[in-house]
């Protein structure tokens, strides 16, 4: 994918992070959103996004979109209830 | 006139930065040219690891302080204040105190992270922690009349400091308990925020084994939303439920509001460069340490490696010359697994860990390195 169709309401920057790793600053700000919160997460990290994908599904938020950059992905997850 | 450093915050980085920069430019400080003046609220300097072992009674709070004016060297001038905001443009700190503004050509900021368990609803009610010295005492008293039940041990708020002292807790809790013929009555249950039990995926792939051995239950993705202190109860972000007898917690952890007011990071942590460690949004100004929003972990050998090289970047700045050294994110931690044994890890930016086999040597090494950090907090080891 390389064109985005999501909005985001809030972006985490957490490209280069490797620890504790973007999966968890992503879990800080939804922690604090109200449902309805689209937050783009930043991560150069391979392994983001199944683990992304993983806690979305197990938690009930989604993950709506990932784009692919040039040295970075962006990932779109909605707060659901 | 002079050129002035100011460093603000005497924890591991701010005392290790100050005692290395002035030893690099004590013949310019002796000359009068530059002035490295550290600010700290308090006079003593405290460990924030020895916090660990005080509910298990192996420490006390008194272990984790010293004297600051005992660890710095006399080119440095020490100053006990509390900083209450900086001016970027004018180039200057306030005080709490009457004292007047003070200016600096090179600020650093390393003020360390706070807990807010406050952040989490019921969790200041229902649970405890070892992140701060009222916290870790509490936990002492409770544990120590602690005789059966169920024992949770759940990271709650990250970023957190210190990456391994939420496995090395309930490690030693299980040693601890079976030493004291309890362990049969006594569940302990470790939750973690993500897929597997750690952030760095060798170190999840380590221990997720040797909680299995030590027979400690391991939950994962679960990220407490709030806590219910009458029902003894965990209620998380992906609707889980999970009861309790006693509830030991990595807080939420905060930067401060003297770095959003300043305008040097939305979140209260600094932006900086990774390697240079300068702030992002303001000139000659620099964090080190917890408070620095660097892709590593929040851990005291980040901030001493972090300040050696900043020590040779701000030493040549001074003296005029292009700086060349940079952080390269090196970190290291010991993991205590009970029983008398450790190990360790070593990474940086690039580099992922690789835990050692657990042993006694690790473990007794450890126990004297708590001892030596005082010679890296006077900057000779």
């Amino acid at each position: 994918m390389s064109e985005t169709h999501a909005e985001a309401d809030v972006t985490v920057d957490a490209i280069g992070s490797s620890c504790p790793g973007p999966m968890m600053e992503l879990i800080g700000r939804m922690k604090t959103a109200d449902p309805g919160t689209v937050v783009r997460l930043q991560s150069s990290n391979a392994d983001t996004e199944p683990d992304v994908a993983e806690w979305a599904d197990q938690s009930g938020h989604e993950l709506l979109e990932v784009v692919e950059r040039e040295d970075h992905w962006d990932l779109y997850v909605e707060k659901h209830e | 006139m002079s050129e002035r450093v100011v460093i603000v915050g005497g924890g591991t980085a701010g005392s290790v930065l100050a005692n290395d920069l002035s030893d690099r430019v004590a013949g310019r400080i002796d000359d009068g040219d530059v002035e490295v003046v550290l600010i700290n609220e308090t006079e003593d300097h405290v460990y924030k690891p020895v916090w660990l072992y005080v509910p298990f009674g192996e420490k006390t709070l008194s272990d984790a302080r010293r004297p600051l004016d005992e660890l710095v060297g006399r080119r440095v001038d020490l100053l006990v204040d509390r900083v209450t905001s900086v001016d970027t443009e004018e180039k200057t700190v306030a005080f709490e105190s009457d004292r007047g503004a003070l200016s600096y050509d090179h600020l650093v900021l390393a003020t360390g992270a706070q807990v807010t368990p406050e952040e989490t609803p019921g969790l200041m009610e229902g649970g405890h922690h070892f992140y701060n010295p009222e916290g870790a005492a509490a936990l002492r008293e409770e544990l120590s009349s602690f005789t059966e039940g169920h024992l949770v041990m759940s990271v709650v708020g990250v970023p957190h400091m210190c990456p391994v002292a939420p496995m090395e807790f309930p490690l030693i809790a299980d040693d601890w308990f079976r030493k004291r013929g309890l362990r049969d009555d006594i569940e302990i249950t470790y939750t973690y925020p993500i897929a597997r039990p750690h952030g760095i995926r060798s170190v999840a792939e380590w221990v997720g084994p040797l909680m299995e051995q030590r027979d400690i239950n391991v939950e994962t993705f679960f990220n407490p939303e709030r806590v219910d202190p009458d029902e003894e109860v965990i209620h998380t972000l992906e609707g889980r439920e999970l009861s309790y007898d006693l509830l030991v917690a990595i807080p939420p952890h905060d930067g401060s509001d003297l770095v959003r007011e300043a305008g040097l990071g939305d979140d209260g942590w600094v932006d900086v460069d990774s390697g240079t460690l300068e702030a992002t949004d303001a000139e000659d100004v620099y964090a080190l340490g917890d408070i620095a929003d660097l892709p590593t972990s929040k851990a005291g050998s980040a901030a001493h490696y972090a300040a050696g090289a900043l020590a040779k970047r701000l030493a040549s700045v001074v003296r005029g010359e292009r700086p060349t050294a940079e952080y390269d994110g090196k970190t290291i931690c010991f993991i205590e697994s009970g029983d008398d044994e450790a190990t360790y890890i070593s990474f940086d930016y690039d580099e992922e860990p690789v835990p050692k086999q657990p042993s006694k040597l690790i473990h007794w090494s450890k126990l004297g390195y708590n001892q030596s950090y005082w010679l890296t907090a006077r900057g000779v080891l």
